[in-house]
């Protein structure tokens, strides 16, 4: 079976090994391949999956996608730990290893100037969300319905389950009032974090909001960002983080990390896309 | 380095760095597939193809 090569990263010689049993996309082991002094690591992936047509329909495969994103990052991790890589997109693939020198030898001055700026830094990852379940505790999450007329319940109390129709939708305009003043300390929260943490960090950058559906993360994403962190300093980055969880009720910080310095690798001369995300 | 949790990391957080972070290297070479519009693509059949499996928890915002 024909072999293409599978870049990861490129990153400058580095003089610890890599872990032994260390395996990459599709099985195989990565290996380095050194050009000018700089290394692209690679392995070697079937051409009956990772061809174009093959791997457009992978893509879409969301079992495919996992696994292969997953050996990826297991990959870029390990690189992590020893040097600082510059991370490539995911499914980047050459026909041989000469496509990837070629490759190198044309984006050799990019490479060396976005691996000088990233040297010694981590990405760090910080979500905010809006917790949209209903916070006072006990209270019944669908309203009971009309059925009559009572007196309006006290502030606090149990509701009895008859309710006039005002009641009802003064209820249901408390509930939506609550969830949209949840979201709006929410976004003002991380609006306060993100100025915090962007003027400690050397560069940051906002992702999209997570989809809920998909991160299946409970709450509403309002922040999503990535900051550039030197190494040295994530210590501290990572508690003021922390500090930052301590006072806010009904709002959940995340944090995730150390990561290669995926979200920054934008000063890299490319074909920029015409839509920011 | 401080152990921040140790648990797998979720699939979209890596998707938002390997989909949209990374070098993007094209040319005659490269098999033109770290394409970013195909990326788009994918991430919204993904994300469909989750919303048919899992019921959206935000009914009403749909």
């Amino acid at each position: 079976m024909t072999g293409l090569r599978y870049v990861y990263a490129v990153c400058r010689p580095f003089r610890s090994a890599l872990q032994a049993q260390l395996s990459g996309v599709a099985g195989a082991p990565p290996k380095q391949l050194t050009h000018h002094g700089l290394i692209a690591v690679v392995s070697t992936v079937p051409e009956a999956d990772f061809a174009e047509e093959p791997l457009r329909a992978h893509l879409e495969d969301l079992d495919w996608l996992t696994a292969t994103a997953r050996a990826h990052q297991t990959v870029i991790d390990a690189l992590t730990a020893v040097t600082t890589p510059l991370p490539l997109r995911l499914a980047t693939v050459f026909r041989d290893d000469s496509g990837v020198r070629t490759m190198m030898e044309a984006r050799e001055e990019d490479f060396r100037r976005v691996l000088d700026r990233l040297e010694g830094r981590v990405e760090w990852g910080v979500k905010v969300y809006a917790e949209t379940e209903p916070t006072e505790a006990g209270k019944p999450t669908e309203p009971a319905k009309p059925t009559g007329l009572t007196e309006p319940a006290e502030a606090g109390r149990p509701e009895p389950k008859a309710v006039s129709g005002r009641d009802y939708l003064r209820r249901r305009r408390m509930q939506t009032r609550a969830r949209e003043d949840v979201w709006h300390r929410a976004a003002a929260f991380a609006g306060r974090l993100h100025e915090k943490l962007s003027s400690f960090a050397e560069d940051s950058r906002l992702h999209a909001p997570q989809n809920s559906a998909l991160s299946r993360a409970p709450g509403q994403n309002v922040l999503n960002a990535a900051y550039l962190v030197p190494r040295a300093d994530s210590e501290e980055f990572v508690e003021l983080v922390d500090r930052a969880k301590d006072d806010a009720p009904g709002i959940r910080v995340e944090l995730t990390g150390p990561w290669a310095a995926y979200s920054f690798t934008g000063e890299f001369a490319q074909e920029e896309p015409e839509v920011g995300s | 380095m401080t152990a921040v949790e140790r648990r797998e990391i979720a699939l979209v957080d890596l998707l938002d760095r390997l989909l949209a972070g990374g070098v993007v290297v094209t040319g005659d070479i490269t098999l033109r597939i770290a394409d970013v519009d195909l990326v788009r693509i994918d991430l919204n059949a993904l994300i469909s193809s989750v919303n048919e499996q899992v019921p959206s928890p935000w009914g009403e915002l749909t």
